[in-house]
């Protein structure tokens, strides 16, 4: 993946999700799920591993709505606060830009509420999602150095007591690796289906505020019908 | 398996063997830190000034180079494991010391609801590099756990340190609550963590910002009139 902004549609259209290329799968499921045309919303991603560097979250997210903000109606910042401390919320107000609610993709994954219930019940949860799942070597073990210092693990991990699969699809082998994740790790394992959660309905609003009838679309669309070969960010 | 000629750490005099105790400590060598400090120590350097003017200072650098983008969080843990092995050597040579005077007494803790340790932990490190004396409270600190410290250990410094920016916000209510019972006009308040800045610690009422393990010991320093 390289460190540049992926245009999905090439024609020049009224909104624009910028998204942390860790959703970038599920925002085009999710566009084709409530028939929303991709030429009618387009997306640009920045690399999923900001992940692990928030501080380079808000810069980036500045460089594309600098570059293409005039261009578009409507902007939909597809992160949450991610750790930036208020330095991503400063940038969306300059562009009149909006970002999914709560703090992390794992909040809005699994809802407020229950994200809540989850930190309340344990506070030492470690959260993956699916695309956390498929790609824990990278993002984790080797974004964390633990590929190269596996003694970290325990500077990194002692204070956490789980891993909490919050996933967005159902898939046995992604069951199976978060669970090895888990064992790597020396925690427990917990696995929960959440789907899309608060995602779904950002997008779903979104989607209503351009003129689509989202719930209609939806009954056009079952869940086996997710091309993920659309996504190249 | 390097080529290059090993280092016996014995044969080198003084300057060289400091000079190599820091490259080592840069490289996170645990066992050749303390195998150097055990022979400094052998050769009668004082336990301050191996502290001081070898591992703090070797530790400096890491977080100038850490700052810089040089150097990475998995490498800068390297570097403090091997400071800390060090000063596993120093500690109880300096606490039977008569030589031995705190600079003052820092509390640190992480605030209610977050349970990440990894930088507070480095900047109690330099601090008690610095020679603090250090009283960490931990992880996911109420404000009860804050003022129950302050009663007892009577602090000079309180530091609290956040890594969720959903958890920051508890600092300012920390702050808040001390502002209450009169004690912040007595007893600066140092905040620090990823996601925070200069302009969130002077929106919370805070003493000073540290941005990194290094400046923190600085500026604790400053505030003791150590280094003004």
């Amino acid at each position: 993946m390289s460190g540049r902004a992926h245009i999905m549609t090439t024609a020049r259209h009224k909104c624009l999700v910028i998204a942390c290329g860790a959703l970038a799968k599920e925002i085009v499921y999710l566009r084709r799920h409530l028939g929303i045309p991709d030429e009618a919303l387009e997306l640009r991603c920045l690399p999923a591993a900001f992940h692990n560097t928030p501080q380079k979250i808000a810069p980036g997210v500045d460089a594309l709505l600098k570059e293409c903000r005039d261009e578009y109606d409507r902007v939909l910042v597809a992160y949450g606060e991610c750790g930036t401390g208020g330095a991503l919320d400063a940038v969306l107000e300059q562009y009149n830009a909006e970002r999914l609610p709560g703090a992390h993709c794992y909040e809005f994954f699994a809802g407020a509420a229950q994200f809540e219930r989850i930190v309340d019940a344990d506070i030492g949860s470690f959260f993956l999602t699916d695309y956390l799942v498929k790609n824990f070597e990278r993002l984790v073990m080797k974004g964390l150095g633990l590929d190269r210092y596996p003694e970290l693990t325990s500077v990194y991990f002692c204070n956490y007591t789980q891993v909490v699969y919050l996933a967005q699809t159902e898939n046995a082998d992604l069951q199976k690796k978060a669970a090895e994740a888990a064992d790597l790790l020396g925690l427990n394992f917990v696995y929960k289906k959440v789907g899309y959660g608060d995602l779904a309905i950002d997008l779903e609003a979104f989607a209503q505020g351009l003129g689509f009838s989202a719930r209609q679309q939806q009954q056009k669309h079952s869940e086996n019908t997710r091309d993920e070969d659309h996504v190249s960010c | 398996m390097s080529d290059e000629e090993e280092i016996i750490l014995m044969d080198l005099n003084d300057d060289d063997l400091v000079a190599q105790i820091k490259d080592d400590l840069y490289d996170g060598l645990k066992d050749e830190v303390f195998e150097g400090v055990e022979i400094l120590l052998e050769r009668k350097w004082a336990a301050n000034l191996i502290l001081s003017d070898v591992l703090v200072e070797a530790m400096r650098i890491v977080g100038v180079d850490f700052r810089d983008g040089i150097l990475f969080v998995p490498e800068v843990l390297q570097c403090a494991g091997a400071m800390k092995n060090g000063m596993g050597l120093l500690r109880p040579i300096l606490a039977a010391s008569d030589a031995q005077t705190s600079v003052g007494k820092y509390v640190i803790g992480t605030v209610k609801g977050d349970i990440h340790d990894i930088g507070k932990n480095l900047v109690g490190m330099m601090l008690e590099g610095a020679g603090f004396e250090v009283i960490d409270l931990g992880i996911n600190n109420p404000v009860e756990n804050y003022l129950e410290a302050i009663d007892k250990h009577k602090p000079d410094i309180l530091g609290m340190s956040a890594l969720l920016t959903t958890t920051m916000p508890y600092m300012g209510l920390v702050i808040e609550e001390l502002d209450k019972r009169n004690i912040l006009k007595e007893l600066p308040v140092m905040v620090g963590g990823a996601p925070l800045n200069q302009e969130f610690s002077d929106a919370i009422n805070a003493h000073s910002y540290g941005r990194d393990a290094a400046m923190s010991a600085e500026l604790a320093k400053v505030i003791m009139g150590k280094n003004a």
